[in-house]
């Protein structure tokens, strides 16, 4: 506050060294100041309680009422419009995630059925177990060879033949046969009689590719060797075969 | 001396007593503690140029005070009360600022 201008003339004095007087020796006029001080105190002490506690809107203006009712309409509003947008995004993520958990769920089943197509994984269900004892004399190529064709007309879905001693071959796409010394040569491996077959597939289908005139069964048995078959509810096949890469084929698409 | 220990008494009573604004001087309080705060930066600044006088002191605070809510209260009455209220304050602050300006340059000399 600005003091009007005082007659008396200017001492050489300094504000600093007045200050010290006044604290070291006070005069009778400052008690008129510390009342009005301690009023300022009181007060300014009273509000900033009053405004830290007062959270209701009683001692607001009309006008600030307003006010503070259209802040918080705007806030609503902005709140909304958040709220919409965080839901379409959800939605957008939820239907995305739906969409990859069913290309997953595809490619999964397209993995077992490719796996089990190229024999990349031990497989079971039912099935015939297919054994040949030779009798007479070795077996015709030919006549293995329908044996398998027969299987895979009949819906054979997996195969593997065996020699003696437990050599075990799964049969796929790749898989040659060959005339050989002692035996038959199969993927590239040595088998000796007597021959196990075991395929899976539906066993009656299966049975009946074994027996029909002229089949699999009568073959064998012009070539002077016993094929006998058993059709069971499991049959496991655990060789398996291992992928080969293709050097030259590639998907055209 | 006794001025500071008035101020801390009256801070002191403040906490204890916790009194409760009527609720129609509750718009006014904030503005009349402003303006009595100006004035005891303008009677400090009065004291340190050595032109201090205890009468122009008290009167230029109660009327500071006075003045201030009066206008506030006009503004209310007139519907431009949340306006005038932010316009006496900022003359208000503004009178601050200049005093501890001057305030600071006698004890600093900065």
């Amino acid at each position: 506050m600005s003091q009007p201008e005082q007659t008396s003339p200017p001492r050489p004095e300094d504000g600093r060294s007045r200050l010290w007087r006044a604290v070291t020796r006070p005069s009778r006029g400052q008690v008129v100041v510390a009342v009005l001080l301690a009023l300022v105190g009181f007060a300014g002490v009273t509000q900033v309680r009053t405004n830290t506690v007062d959270d209701t809107y009683s001692g607001l203006r009309e006008q600030d009422l307003i006010d503070v009712l259209n802040n918080l309409a705007n806030t609503t509003q902005r709140a909304q419009s958040e709220l919409q947008r965080l839901e379409a995004t959800r939605d957008d993520l939820l239907d995305d995630s739906a969409a990859r958990q069913t290309a997953l769920d595809e490619a999964r089943n397209q993995v077992e059925v490719l796996s089990i197509l190229a024999g990349t994984v031990p497989v079971t269900g039912p099935g015939v177990e297919v054994r040949i004892d030779e009798d007479a004399g070795a077996i015709q190529l030919t006549s293995f060879i329908d044996l398998v064709q027969a299987l895979r007309t009949a819906g054979a879905e997996a195969m593997q033949v065996s020699g003696e001693g437990g050599v075990a071959i799964r049969v796929v796409a790749q898989t040659s046969f060959e005339d050989a010394v002692g035996g038959l040569n199969v993927g590239g491996r040595l088998l000796e009689p007597p021959y196990t077959l075991e395929a899976i597939g539906s066993s009656d289908n299966l049975v009946a590719a074994l027996r029909f005139p002229d089949g699999p069964e009568d073959q064998f048995t012009e070539d002077g060797a016993e094929l006998t078959y058993d059709d069971r509810d499991e049959v496991r096949i655990d060789t398996v075969a291992t992928p080969t890469r293709a050097d030259f084929a590639g998907a055209s698409q | 001396m006794i001025a500071a220990l008035g101020l801390l008494i009256g801070i002191v009573l403040g906490l204890l007593l916790r009194p409760d604004v009527p609720l129609a001087l509750d718009p006014y309080l904030p503005i009349a503690v402003v303006a009595a705060l100006d004035a005891s930066f303008g009677g400090l600044r009065a004291y340190l140029d050595g032109i201090f006088d205890d009468k122009v002191f008290v009167i230029s605070f109660v009327s500071n005070v006075v003045i201030a809510s009066g206008i506030v209260f006009l503004g209310d009455k007139l519907g431009v009360g949340g306006q005038l209220s932010t316009g006496v304050i900022v003359v208000l602050g503004i009178r601050i600022f200049s005093n501890v300006a001057a305030i600071r340059r006698h004890l600093f000399h900065a």
